[in-house]
């Protein structure tokens, strides 16, 4: 279902690299491996993203990780022309979106994998997984079905 | 509808708009003028001060800055904090002041909002270090600066309401016209929405003129009892109502991408102030951005939700328009700080803004917002008509 994109080679500034906490942990060991995951609450049955210790919806801390189909759908989107540093400076124009899951919940991600003129709102989109470090895989999503 | 214990406690008597640019001052010694200023706008006498709040400028890495401040200013009071609610702060700041004179904390608080970001980081600097205020792990990785935060709030509103670019410009163009009007203003060259659609992309669809300036500031205000304020020299604008609403921190976990906290914030402040919408005469709206114009214009209740567009568009943001608003240019054109929403606002009801002066004005609002939609704080204001 989802593959590495890309390797990293970092020339010069560096991107921001997520540093994992005891709640998310999991997450990213699980993205490293190719794995979408979100939680749901035992108590609830609720979803939640991002990851955290409490459940936002009814306070338990009865959580456990699901693993998400992947697919989704772009629920807003920005071409980004001018780049926040220079680590980011040599991918402009790129595709800062929030992407709205099929399990219920938003993230933020880029979309990639097309020209950033053909994203369009309500787009569906699938995960894929771009290489940062050895230990960090970062999720992205391209157009579905390509 | 039961008015708030608040209404009319308080009033603003001084008000002060400092350093606007880029200087060599920094930002201590920015609020050391504008505290001065201030104080003789009131008539009062440093000793008078007897509360004293803030916000940490952005470039300054001391921590207890409130402290930092009152020290540097020689105050001792026994009312002092720096509140954190970021572009939200200076309304906040008004909202706690009024409150605590009002329970009996303190009788004059003076609010300092001041910062030297620009003289410190320059611009490309101030871009790079607001672009790490995302969450660390499930945004700052994926490239994002505020102004491509704000834009997916622009990217859904445009999707669910239609609303268009060129609307959305005559934000930008209404503040700019203002500005034009006002001497301290930094941008006061007139704009045409060509000019704003045609101006550098920075996070598509905000371009250059859709973003707020960057620059050194330093605003305060001056809030004292209102059986004070009636015997000093500038006429008295009563705090009427105060608000908050807050819900989220990051815009990825915003529950909504269209509405946000500013409909409790107005809510509560016009409960208190026992008055609507309709009763405003002029807004001063927190504009770091064009779209938080429209999306606060709906929010507020001064149209439905998704007509801001079309409202922006028809002029009536605009001085002679339905509801003149940022009358001094605001943060698009005046200068980046949500505490000049509230002097100019305070100025208007004053009936001191010359050329861009809302004939009989009697109730203003003033908005602030924080974060990324995330932080609200809405003040209703009022003359001595209003009591």
């Amino acid at each position: 279902m989802t593959e590495a994109v890309k390797s990293a080679a970092p020339t010069g500034p560096r991107k921001n690299v997520p540093e994992p906490t005891s709640d998310t942990a999991a997450y990213w060991e699980a993205a490293n491996r190719g794995e979408l995951l979100i939680q749901r609450c035992r108590a609830c049955g609720q979803p939640q993203f991002f990851p955290r210790s409490i459940c936002i919806h009814c306070w338990s801390g009865d959580l456990e990780w699901q693993r998400a189909s992947g697919k989704g759908r772009v629920y807003c989107f920005s071409v980004i022309h001018r780049a926040p540093s220079k680590a980011y400076a040599g991918d402009v124009p790129y595709v800062l979106a929030l992407v709205e899951l099929d399990e219920g919940v938003r993230m933020m991600t880029n979309v990639v994998g097309c020209p950033p003129d053909e994203v369009t709102v309500e787009m569906p989109v699938e995960v894929v997984f771009e290489r940062l470090t050895d230990e960090i895989a970062l999720p992205k999503f391209r157009p579905a079905g390509r | 509808m039961v008015m708030g214990s608040l209404r009319g406690a308080t009033a603003i008597v001084g008000v002060a708009e400092t350093g606007l640019g880029k200087g060599t001052k920094n930002a201590l010694q920015l609020s050391a003028d504008a505290a001065r200023e201030a104080i003789e706008d009131a008539g009062l006498r440093k000793t008078d001060v007897d509360g004293l709040l803030t916000v940490t400028p952005v470039e300054v890495k001391q921590r207890f800055y409130a402290s930092v401040l009152s020290e540097y200013l020689g105050l001792t009071p026994r009312y002092l904090n720096a509140l954190e609610v970021g572009g939200a702060t200076a309304a906040t700041c008004v909202a706690h002041a009024a409150a605590a004179i009002a329970a009996g904390q303190c009788d004059t608080v003076l609010i300092i909002v001041g910062t030297a970001r620009n003289s410190v980081w320059g611009r490309d600097k101030t871009v790079e270090a607001l672009a790490s205020v995302g969450h660390p792990e499930f945004e700052d990785p994926y490239g994002p600066l505020i102004p491509a935060m704000y834009a997916l709030i622009a990217s859904r509103h445009m999707h669910e309401y239609g609303t268009t670019h060129e609307q959305m410009a005559e934000v930008a163009v209404a503040c700019r016209a203002h500005a034009a009007l006002t001497p301290k203003a930094l941008m006061r060259d007139p704009i045409t929405v060509e000019d704003v659609l045609s101006s550098k992309p920075i996070a598509k669809p905000l371009h250059m003129l859709d973003c707020c300036l960057v620059s050194d500031y330093a605003g305060a205000l001056i809030v004292t009892r209102a059986d004070r304020a009636k015997s000093l020299r500038r006429p008295p604008v009563y705090v009427l109502g105060a608000g908050e609403g807050h819900t989220h921190e990051a815009i990825s976990e915003a529950p909504n991408l269209t509405s946000f906290g500013c409909v409790t914030s107005g809510q509560v402040a016009f409960q208190t102030a026992g008055l609507g919408p309709k009763d405003v005469d002029v807004a001063e709206l927190y504009d770091c951005f064009t779209i938080t114009v429209l999306v606060e214009l709906e929010d507020l209740g001064f149209c439905r939700k998704g007509e801001a567009g079309p409202f922006a568009a028809s002029g009536a943001l605009r001085l002679g328009g339905a509801l003149p608003a940022n009358t001094n240019g605001g943060l698009l054109s005046f200068a980046n700080g949500g505490i000049f929403h509230i002097t100019e606002a305070t100025r208007q009801l004053r009936g001191e803004c010359g050329a861009r002066q809302v004939p009989g004005a009697n109730v203003a609002l003033a908005h602030n917002n924080g974060g990324i939609m995330s932080n609200h704080c809405t003040l209703v204001l009022g003359t001595e008509a209003t009591l």
